[in-house]
């Protein structure tokens, strides 16, 4: 256990790991069949990687790395939808720096600006609205990605928009939701998910509610989890007591910081811009039920999806690119053919080497030893 | 982005938009507090404490040594940086 030696509280993160390991060892189906526990935030699998966590936890627990990167379940076809809008005259098609590298069937964001086209990276959408009140003469579009917690921040923006009745700003809406996704995760029959690591900063915004029927429908536990490494040990033993109990519930381990009903304001934005759409695509997941928001009619002046007329275009990936079982967890990173290689941090060719929460990204960057040693 | 990044409130820009200013690592910018505004409405409130903010939105105000620890964490994955350039970036572009 040397690793836990660079822990914040090394002696405690030793009783959290000897209490799991006990823990599993009371668990008798682990005999078999290992524990397989997700984690849904791309966050969390970065923390996993950097803190070398796997290794420390037993055997008899595997890690699904869950689809919360934003950036990584983002259809190659949205990429191509963006470069189209941003190929249109007059528009300045700004993006968080994170999608700017997400390959598309033709070029990604940053290709396209080198290509002439006008994209420039914001830290935050009040900057993209900002860029439309200095260029008045320009159309202004901004891609909203990413989950709950950055869905209200675009909706503040809009409504900021709307009061101060600028035209020229419009929002390219891809914000997806977490609980439809988990839910068709629970679905799937590749999957066998036994517990959940929660999301920390979705749960923020969306508190504990929206969770309960992990627990009480599909009886399995889900522990909201913080970004430490200690805090993801708490919340590994949380999930494993509760196992070996037979209990499934969803319990708090990040309380500092989510509160149980999460933010009223946010969700009220939310709530007054956004509506669910019928389905929405994902990258490796495919189609899923009312899992991503569009704009309400009330503001369409600012939706760019129908200003710039966007028919979601259906590419596939690359075929030699396995994003999407990686995605499911039915494949480890490092046994995709073109983990390493082909697709690398530098020259990515799957989303899940763009983004440093994506699982394959981790991986090149902190288990290159365990690697090649595993190949 | 999904992380976010602890910052020190330290003025109140506009009440009627509800925005300030936060400060993190000697960088200084202007933030929305719309999800932070105290029950009684009063922002000057705010001001010294703490929020843990993602992409120029205060989500969530937090103490000091919370903010501590997670700026140490960030700095440890490798992500301090990378927002701090990004929030700088921002304000002057």
């Amino acid at each position: 256990m040397k690793f836990v030696d660079e822990f914040r509280d090394p002696d405690m993160a030793r009783r959290v790991l000897e209490r799991i390991h006990a823990v599993v060892e009371e668990i008798p189906t682990t005999a078999q069949r290992p524990l397989q526990i997700m984690e849904v935030c791309g966050g969390h699998t970065h923390s996993i990687f950097r803190y070398g966590l796997e290794e420390l936890l037993p055997d008899k627990i595997e890690m699904v790395h869950g689809p919360g990167c934003p950036v990584c379940v983002l259809p190659m076809g949205r990429v191509d939808d963006c470069v189209a809008i941003a190929e249109q005259p007059d528009v300045i098609f700004t993006t968080f720096g994170d999608a700017m590298r997400v390959p598309g069937s033709k070029k990604s964001l940053q290709q396209a600006n080198s290509d002439g086209c006008d994209v420039r990276m914001v830290y935050s959408p009040m900057d993209a609205l900002d860029i439309a009140r200095k260029n008045p003469t320009k159309n202004v579009v901004f891609f909203g990605l990413g989950f709950e917690t950055t869905m209200p921040s675009t909706a503040l923006t809009l409504l900021q928009a709307d009061r101060e009745g600028i035209t020229n700003f419009s929002l390219f809406c891809n914000h997806i939701t977490i609980i439809p996704t988990i839910k068709a995760i629970l679905d799937s029959p590749d999957m066998v998910i036994d517990g959940f690591l929660g999301p920390g900063h979705v749960s923020m915004v969306i508190g504990k509610a929206p969770y309960e029927f992990i627990a009480s429908h599909y009886k399995r536990p889900l522990v909201i989890a913080g970004f430490e490494p200690l805090d993801i040990l708490q919340s590994m033993l949380m999930v494993v007591e509760q196992i070996r109990d037979g209990r499934a519930q969803v319990e708090n381990q990040y309380k500092r910081i989510v509160p149980e009903q999460g933010n009223s304001n946010a969700l009220n934005a939310v709530g007054e811009v956004f509506e669910l759409r019928e389905f929405f695509e994902w990258r490796g997941l495919g189609s899923i039920d009312h899992s991503g928001v569009r704009i309400r009619e009330k503001y369409a002046r600012f939706d760019a999806e129908r200003l710039f007329a966007v028919e979601p275009a259906h590419v596939a990936d690359p075929k030699a690119c396995q994003c999407g079982e990686v995605l499911k967890g039915v494949l480890k990173p490092w046994e995709c053919k073109l983990f390493g290689e082909q697709c690398n941090p530098e020259t990515p060719i799957g989303a899940l080497m763009v983004s440093t929460e994506g699982a394959c990204s981790a991986y090149y960057s902190y288990g290159k030893i365990d690697v090649r040693q595993a190949v | 982005m999904c992380l976010g990044i602890p910052g020190q409130i330290i003025a109140i820009s506009d009440e009627a938009i509800q925005t300030g200013i936060v400060q993190v690592s000697g960088v200084k910018r202007e933030a929305n507090l719309s999800c932070v505004v105290p029950p009684d409405g009063n922002l000057q409130s705010l001001i010294g404490s703490w929020a843990l903010v993602h992409v120029g939105f205060a989500m969530s105000i937090i103490d000091e040594e919370e903010a501590r620890r997670t700026l140490e964490i960030l700095a440890e994955i490798g992500e301090l940086q990378e927002e701090l350039d990004a929030m700088q970036h921002g304000a002057q572009g």
